[in-house]
């Protein structure tokens, strides 16, 4: 869930308005589609759910959380509700595809026997079944991002977060990793994705946020980039 | 589970940079043996100033014209009034002589009598530092002959002493600091290394304590291990050391403290120190990535 209110974000250091008066509202167990051109603020408006930046003035509330006055020590546990995906996949290179997914469970301290256990059904889930010993070097673009989807999944979050996930992505590969995301969707997780991929976002049919300059111009239920 | 990932972690991290892990403790080491052997330099001036103070008696001796016993006793509390005076024990002459003659061959004492010697107050003082005033007050007294006192090296300790206090406590802290600056410096080394690992933890809500803590492992396994080498260094550089002052100025009143009287001290503060650097650095070398 998440809920902004008149939210602006102006970064200090290059004096730049990156969001102005956005108010937004997303619902426990929605898709929605974030799009806008290069530089519209889609990556701070992401960061601010994520608590990596917080709002200059205005209100942020994301899973129950006040981002805008969370305290530092709480932000682990706000972020042990979401799921985060980011357009280089960010896995660690020296570790096999199962200890990259299982490092997000061991770092929040959960029991190995539930590790055991878990892994490998997200492995199964993201279509990564069989490939647990291989290193992510050794992984196509498509495949390594499921990594990072199962990574994100793994801690069961009530919302996965993805940043341009498919950036660097040919359009097939594209598709199927946009199908991964409708189906956790499907299975109760909220899913937001940013992309300015036009073609993407017109093939499904979800909510369409749609910012650009830092504001929000567009918000339409009916699927399709610029509402169009 | 947590706990052996921990330490695996933190001995993964040494080995990986092997180099400047063994570095980090090189300078440990160093840097806690200059700190120990100039506060052990400082623990035996100190023992050699007490040395001084419990056996070194000043003399006063009795002019001999005041060669009546009794007339000598009188001077006691004059004597015991002169500020810097802890106690005045009168010794008469026929004392002194037994004295004398059960320390030396009785012997050549035959024949002579207890004339020779002079009536004596044998004078302790509270502070040395204070020795040459003191005796000059002494001799002001009328009826005291002449002050004995082993004046030049009681006040040389005194002032080395001091200087050497100076300059351990300066040395002490900037050793201490340049421990703690090489000791965070390489543990960054690994936090670098590391920053895309750190980066996820923060992402999937890994707290600050616990990515921090392989780190702090980091620090204390490398500074215990300075400690403890510096330990066993300091112990037989001492011993050594002490060993040539012994032996090349034997029969001097140089008594030195054996090793074995401060070596759990010594173990302790070296330990103690190994671990704060190591605890303070591995904190302070991953401060920067636990901001976001
Ligand atoms: N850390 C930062 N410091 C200063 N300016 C930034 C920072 N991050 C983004 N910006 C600026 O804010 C604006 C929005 O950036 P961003 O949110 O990354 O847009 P998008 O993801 O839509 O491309 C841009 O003008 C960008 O230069
Ligand atoms: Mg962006």
């Amino acid at each position: 869930m998440v809920l902004m209110q008149n939210v602006r974000k102006v970064y200090e250091s290059s004096n730049t308005v990156a969001l102005d008066n956005v108010s937004l509202t997303i619902e426990d167990g929605e898709f929605v589609f974030l799009v806008g051109p290069s530089g519209s603020g889609k990556t701070t408006l992401m960061k601010l759910i994520t608590g990596e930046v917080r709002p200059t003035s205005g209100k942020v509330i994301v899973n129950d959380f006040d981002m805008s006055t969370i305290k530092r020590r709480k932000l682990p546990k706000m972020r042990r509700t979401l799921g985060v995906v980011f357009q280089d996949y960010r896995l660690i290179e020296n570790m096999n595809v199962y200890d990259n997914v299982a490092f997000a469970m061991r770092v929040v301290g959960a029991p190995n026997r539930e590790i055991k256990e878990r892994v490998p059904y997200i492995l199964e889930l993201v279509g990564l079944g069989g490939r647990e010993k291989r290193m992510p070097g050794e992984l196509s673009g498509g495949e390594q991002q499921r990594v990072g989807i199962a990574r994100a999944l793994v801690n069961s979050p009530r919302m996965i977060v993805a940043d341009e996930p498919t950036g660097n992505l040919d359009p097939v590969r594209s598709l199927e990793l946009m199908l991964l995301l409708e189906k956790i969707n499907e299975m109760g997780t909220t899913v937001v994705v940013v992309t300015h991929e036009k073609e993407l976002v017109n093939a499904f049919s979800k909510r369409v946020i749609t910012i650009d300059c830092g504001e929000k111009t567009g918000d339409s239920n009916e699927g399709g980039y610029y509402g169009i | 589970m947590r706990l052996g990932y921990l330490i695996r972690e933190g001995f993964r991290s040494i080995t990986t940079h092997g180099f400047m892990s063994f570095a980090t403790v090189t300078i440990i080491v160093a840097c806690l043996i200059i700190m120990g052997s100039v506060s052990l330099l400082s623990l035996n001036i100190d023992a050699l100033i007490k040395d001084l103070e419990d056996q070194n008696e000043v003399v006063v001796f009795v002019d001999e014209t005041v060669a009546d016993e009794a007339a000598a006793r009188d001077l006691q509390p004059y004597i015991e009034s002169v500020a810097n005076v802890s106690s005045a024990q009168f010794v008469s002459r026929d004392e002194a002589m037994d004295s004398f003659m059960s320390k030396y061959d009785a012997s050549l004492m035959e024949g002579i009598d207890s004339d020779v010697f002079r009536h004596r107050y044998i004078v302790h003082l509270s502070d040395i530092a204070y020795m040459s005033q003191t005796k000059l007050e002494l001799e002001a007294i009328p009826g005291v002959a002449k002050v004995n006192a082993h004046l030049d090296y009681a006040q040389s300790f005194v002032t080395i002493r001091n200087v050497v206090t100076v300059v351990s406590l300066v040395l002490i802290v900037m050793l201490v600091f340049v421990s703690f600056f090489i000791m965070s410096n390489t543990i960054k080394l690994a936090t670098f290394g590391r920053r895309e690992e750190i980066a996820i933890m923060k992402m999937v809500g890994a707290t600050n304590g616990f990515i921090r803590l392989p780190f702090v492992v980091e620090g204390l396994v490398l500074g215990m291990m300075g400690g403890g080498l510096a330990f066993l260094a300091e112990w037989g550089l001492y011993n050594v050391v002490t060993g040539r002052v012994v032996g090349t100025i034997t029969g001097t009143f140089i008594n030195v403290i054996p090793f074995r009287n401060v070596a759990l001290e010594v173990f302790a503060v070296y330990m103690a120190v190994g671990v704060l650097v190591g605890a303070f650095g591995g904190v302070n070398a991953i401060k920067n990535y636990l901001k976001v």
